[in-house]
């Protein structure tokens, strides 16, 4: 397969992957396009298909001209988001390397069965001999009234089925690079873009890279509260990062770029150093992303914890329209740091 | 017997159609025995189906199929030791004892997936069919699906696209009138499943699924324009199982079915109709069929000994194959 012709790029920097860029800015939508770009043009077996991903807005931008270049390869399909998933699972099966885009990822419980019953099993089935090379595309975001159905991080949801990856690039340079990856990659991937991320502008290299699926990067070093912190809470744990440093506080954030796989080893790692540990995810908390992770790794790190693990989710409730709701339904900054002072022992300024 | 032309055909068929009966007959003796630990959803009574359509494929054709897969399973071609070890849990089976009956599949004769998800594997066979179409292959996909899975919206998804795509693939109802123990009348309003591509432009065809004849010549006229790139075509064959949902045992006595409606099908066991047509046409004698007969018996009792003598999966083996290394 083409794909074997791509070295895999180990030797990324663990502190900033921008430092790759080699000069070259590019917003994150552009990265993802230049990705879809170039996988379409390395292998004839890369296809895209989904609603809308030949229409002028192109998935916001993310796939935008690519119909002009590959007329045969960018389908635009109907709305039967179960069968598409099937469609794509039977091209994989079959020696192709689809890409499936949704707009939201409200619209992937649609099509559940296909992902949980057939994609995520199909190799395990068939003892090894079949497997299924497929990545979805998922877009989720947040804000300006998009209410319940239009809003959903449900990456927990997908972490609990073994035989799928989940992945959910933070800069620009991690969305080309997970992405050429995760196409190259023989199982099915779910892709998580964050609709907030896609004007972040970072360094991109032209040529085809790949960021290793499982590795986490450490975007901010310190040493008082690690923070891990998932697709757009990488931002904010930036942000909140500022705001505690004038306060005394020197928060570590880890971004683990993808979920399943998960690094344990550089959580553990910085826990061992801060004794502190503060999750932040975009999803639910009651059997959400950050409560998994917290799962997985406390056995490993709960004898240097020096303080109780702090989870920064959504409440428990579907997501509120009004702008007023949405301001205490949603998680930025401000309670990333409010979770890091917590755990640090300090009480709010 | 006859060395080429329709003849040779109907002569092989009649061969998959013995070689699926006896091998369910098998599973049904061994079955008590407690050794094979997989729920089993026999075909007996609708292997004219199975045989008549694959007699027209090739290796390079794909095959998707359901719980129900054991005859789809063979009549492409693959051995019964494989199967018969994968019923058995045993690491020389088909899936390294990862599938049981109800997933069987084998890449190198075309079969890429058998769900036991109703419907589930219908859009998969379209996906297939859309890859070969990518490749400009003259090979197709057939699905084989029960009349409980034109319930399903997969079903009509994937009729949908297929034809807006014009997608090299045929459509296989296996229409037996039970979606586990509720009748076709329970669920559907009319009894119009060959129709229902219509409505996407898809012909459909219905043929007697216990006339193997029948169901060889409509299949081969379909399956070549869709060599020649006609899309999607849809046959209802309409056939009985004689056996309960699952299992080896009969049902009617536990009133999921009316012991003379089974009666009457078993009147027209596909088998028996083949047979009977070409020893009338002199294909077939009474000593052939038995010599085959014979030699399908022996063939499936080296596979039981084979499957019963095959070494278990180490448990460590749990943990392979859940994610794709290559």
């Amino acid at each position: 397969m083409p794909w074997t012709e791509v070295a895999v790029e180990r030797t990324i920097s663990s502190r900033s992957p921008d430092k790759n860029a080699a000069g070259r800015v590019l917003s994150y939508r552009d990265a993802l396009r230049e990705a879809l770009g170039q996988a379409l043009k390395r292998d004839p077996g890369v296809f895209i298909m989904g609603e809308g991903v030949d229409d002028p807005a192109g998935v916001f931008g993310s796939t935008a001209g690519l119909r002009e270049e590959f007329p045969s390869r960018v389908l635009d399909t109907p709305i039967a988001e179960n069968g598409l998933t099937g469609f794509a699972v039977g091209a994989a099966l079959a020696g192709m390397r689809p890409v499936l885009v949704h707009m939201r990822m409200d619209f992937l419980p649609l099509s559940f069965d296909q992902i949980l019953n057939h994609a995520a099993k199909l190799c395990y089935m068939s003892g090894g001999r079949s497997h299924v090379p497929l990545v979805i595309r998922a877009v989720i975001g947040r804000g300006w009234g998009s209410a319940a159905q239009h809003s959903q991080s449900l990456q927990a949801m997908f972490m609990q089925m073994p035989g799928i990856k989940v992945v959910a690039p933070s800069s620009a340079y991690d969305a080309k690079g997970l992405l050429l990856s995760s196409i190259a990659d023989g199982n099915p991937v779910i892709f998580i873009e964050h609709r907030w991320l896609y004007d972040v502008k970072g360094g991109v290299p032209k040529k085809e890279y790949l960021v290793p699926i499982g590795k986490g990067v450490v975007r901010r070093t310190g040493k008082d509260v690690t923070v891990v912190a998932v697709s757009l809470m990488v931002n904010e744990a930036v942000e909140a990062a500022k705001e505690l440093k004038d306060g005394g506080i020197d928060i570590e954030i880890i971004d683990p770029r993808s979920l399943v796989p998960f690094d344990e080893k550089i959580v553990v790692d910085s826990v061992k150093k801060t004794g502190r540990l503060v999750i932040a995810d975009m999803g639910w908390r009651s059997g959400g992303a950050a409560e998994i992770i917290l799962g997985r790794i406390h056995d490993r790190i709960r004898r240097y914890l020096k303080a109780d693990v702090q989870i920064v989710a959504l409440p428990d409730t579907p997501t509120p329209a009004s702008h007023r709701l949405e301001k205490a339904f949603y998680k930025n900054s401000g309670d990333i740091a409010k979770a890091a002072r917590k755990a640090y022992g300090l009480r709010k300024k | 017997m006859a060395r080429q032309g329709r003849g040779r055909d109907l002569i092989q068929i009649y061969e998959t159609m013995l070689r699926i009966r006896l091998f369910e007959e098998r599973v049904i003796r061994s079955y008590p025995g407690q050794e094979m630990k997989t729920p089993v959803h026999l075909c007996v009574g609708q292997e004219a189906v199975a045989a008549g359509v694959c007699r027209n494929l090739t290796d390079k054709d794909y095959v998707f199929t359901n719980h129900r897969c054991h005859g789809h399973c063979l009549a492409k071609g693959m051995s019964m030791s494989s199967i018969l070890a994968e019923l058995y849990g045993k690491r020389t089976g088909c899936c390294k004892g990862k599938s049981g009956s109800m997933h069987l599949s084998d890449p190198d004769r075309g079969i890429l997936a058998t769900s036991a998800i109703v419907g589930g594997n219908i859009p998969v066979a379209v996906g297939a069919a859309l890859s070969l179409k990518f490749r400009k292959s003259r090979n197709i996909a057939v699905v084989f699906f029960g009349d409980g899975a034109v319930d399903e919206g997969a079903f009509y998804e994937s009729l949908n696209f297929s034809a807006l795509k014009k997608l090299p693939v045929l459509f296989v109802c296996e229409n037996n009138f039970y979606a586990t123990n509720s009748p076709q009348k329970a669920r559907q309003p009319v009894d119009n499943i060959f129709k229902r591509g219509g409505i996407f432009g898809i012909k459909g065809f219905r043929c007697d699924g216990n006339d193997a004849v029948e169901v060889f010549d409509l299949s081969k006229g379909l399956i070549e324009k869709i060599r020649k790139g006609s899309g999607p075509y849809l046959m209802e064959c309409r056939t009985y199982r004689w056996k309960g949902h699952v299992g080896p045992d009969c049902d009617f006595e536990k009133g999921c079915r009316p012991k003379y409606e089974l009666d009457g099908w078993v009147r027209k066991c596909p088998v028996k109709r083949l047979e009977d047509k070409l020893s009338r046409k002199g294909l077939l004698t009474g000593s052939g069929a038995e010599k085959m007969r014979v030699k399908i018996e022996r063939e499936i009792s080296k596979a039981e000994n084979f499957a019963k003598r095959s070494r278990f999966p180490n448990t460590g083996e749990l943990y392979e194959d859940v994610y794709w290394k290559g």
